[in-house]
């Protein structure tokens, strides 16, 4: 059980990943209507539609008139995470994810023997730099740039319209974060990660500190993936963890073995998924 | 205290608009762009009814491949990565399976980005153009009765008609030549599809291909629409009509002289 309660938040996303990834397959090919299209654009039910706000960024930037149902699918995501805490879509839905925490996960183990386990560092400005310049080589190229070649959306393609060479781009992530950068894909490169780590500056979910619990033992820090962003001194003064990077992925709130973590809203209010005693 | 992650980062990227960085930035973005026009498959594929112009297809399809989950036919494909044609971007192979022309087109309905221009009536789309590319395989050169594509085409008669001419081998016998009519074609791929040859003697090209386009300057006088346009400018100046009746005149009156003459 006590294994259970520290990866239950873990395995719930890693089911959500599955799950999006599983009924995507289902509406390719059974037609089951739940989800419709891929993670670039889609419908509920046949019915609500959603888009990647920064697809459609890119596509607009090529100075080409789309139509209304992708922008109010666009509108319906970006609102989505920006409730939920922008990077969310990396930690419960993107299908890079479980390569990169793979990687991360196996990196020490292998990266002891093999003398790799700092790893480079890339600026971490740098996937800002990459998400910006999307939007000019986008207008020059006139196709979306960051679509034509994304690893996230080949990733998704290959998976429901059966393996091909995309899945080379998947292999490329998976050795770069074991074995060259860290952070790796995620948290250098993508632009993706980086659109949502602006969403997620301003978004309203955030995990909520309670400085009160913390002994300060680091296991929270330990199984981060973006751990950087964990500063007791500054989280005692705000009470939350105040950044874009954070994924929402909730490994903090899970592991935490005096409970110092829940998720809640921003702006005060009451805890969500506190435990019984609730925060003082 | 240490200031706010936020102002740490914010800073972090105004220092790092150093030349040398903004180089780096241009040279990469310089990279990209090759590589995202090299991405673009050399020859436009096939597209979906309802496409727009190949380049404004491609810049506004966003690759959701909702179109090829809306088709009932599986006639669209998605390409992935090694297909050799532009990744994720719908296409269809009318030898593997053709468009059967839906007239409430799910496809169309499908797409978010209007990438396929809603409402397009399915007669009018131009998926491809078929092209009878190789008569010297083509039975009905040789003399035989096939149509086979003649008969597989949905606007039969008026995207695809037969046209007679006299078979000189036989010396008495006729020739079914399928021919085309550009304007009807949709690009369906029926008769690509039927094609009874090994390798399809009539084939689907992408509009771009296949057609060729008339010079602005040219005017048919055969055509009762096709008279000089008021607007039109020639490049000469023609003679002046006044100075003609002129000249005539004084060739007439001359002729008078002429006819005063006694002949010897």
């Amino acid at each position: 059980m006590t294994w259970f309660w520290t990866h239950h938040y873990l395995l719930a996303r890693r089911t959500t990943q599955l799950g999006v990834l599983v009924l995507f397959w289902l509406g390719a090919h059974w037609h089951l209507g739940v989800l419709t299209g891929n993670l670039s654009s889609s419908r509920v039910l046949r019915t609500v539609p959603l888009a990647d706000p920064y697809a459609v960024l890119q596509i607009l930037a090529t100075g080409q008139v789309l139509g209304s149902t992708v922008l109010l699918g666009a509108a319906i995501v970006l609102g989505f995470w920006f409730v939920t805490g922008g990077r969310g879509f990396c930690a419960w839905v993107c299908p890079v994810n479980p390569v990169t925490d793979l990687a991360a996960w196996l990196r020490p183990q292998l990266g002891v023997r093999w003398g790799v386990r700092r790893g480079l560092r890339v600026d971490r400005s740098v996937r800002y730099w990459i998400m910006f310049l999307a939007l000019p080589v986008s207008a020059i190229t006139g196709v979306a740039a960051f679509e034509w070649l994304s690893p996230i959306a080949m990733t998704h393609r290959e998976l429901i319209y059966g393996p091909g060479l995309g899945l080379l781009a998947v292999a490329g992530i998976f050795v770069l974060d074991l074995f060259v950068l860290r952070p790796g894909w995620c948290g250098s490169l993508c632009p993706l990660g980086a659109f949502y780590s602006l969403v997620g500056r301003w978004s309203l979910l955030r995990v909520r500190f309670d400085p009160e619990r913390c002994d300060h033992c680091g296991d929270c820090i330990r199984v981060c993936p973006e751990p950087q962003i964990i500063r007791y001194d500054e989280m005692e003064r705000s009470g939350f963890i105040d950044s874009g990077n954070c994924l929402n992925c909730a490994r903090c709130l899970e592991v935490c073995p005096r409970d110092a973590y829940h998720f809640a809203p921003r702006f005060g209010g009451d805890a969500v998924g506190s435990p019984e005693e609730g925060s003082p | 205290m240490s200031p706010p992650a936020k102002d740490v980062s914010r800073r972090g990227f105004l220092a790092a608009l150093k030349p040398q960085n903004v180089a780096l930035a241009v040279a990469g973005s310089t990279v990209w762009a090759y590589v995202t026009g090299e991405s673009r498959a050399s020859v436009p594929a096939r597209r979906p009814p309802g496409a727009r112009d190949e380049s404004a297809f491609l810049a506004s399809c966003i690759k959701c491949s909702q179109c090829v989950e809306a088709c009932p036919y599986d006639t669209l494909q998605v390409a992935t990565a090694g297909d050799g044609e532009a990744i994720g971007v719908p296409y269809f192979e009318p030898r593997k399976v053709p468009c059967y022309m839906c007239p409430d087109t799910p496809c169309i309905a499908a797409c978010p980005t209007d990438a396929l221009l809603p409402d397009t009536p399915i007669e009018e789309a131009e998926m491809g153009l078929a092209v009878l590319v190789d008569q010297e395989n083509c039975l009905a050169y040789k003399g035989l009765r096939c149509e086979v594509c003649y008969r597989a085409c949905p606007l039969i008669g008026r995207a695809i008609g037969l046209e007679f001419r006299p078979n000189e081998r036989t010396g008495k016998h006729a020739l079914f030549i399928p021919v085309v009519n550009s304007d009807a074609c949709t690009g369906c791929g029926r008769c690509e599809h039927a094609c009874v040859l090994e390798e399809a003697a009539i084939k689907v090209l992408s509009v771009e291909q296949a057609r060729g386009k008339l010079g602005e300057n040219y005017r048919f006088g055969w055509l009762e629409d096709a008279e000089i346009s008021p607007d039109f400018e020639a490049p000469m100046a023609a003679p002046d009509l006044p100075q003609w009746r002129d000249g005539l005149e004084r060739v007439l009156e001359q002729m008078d002289d002429l006819s005063g003459i006694e002949e010897p």
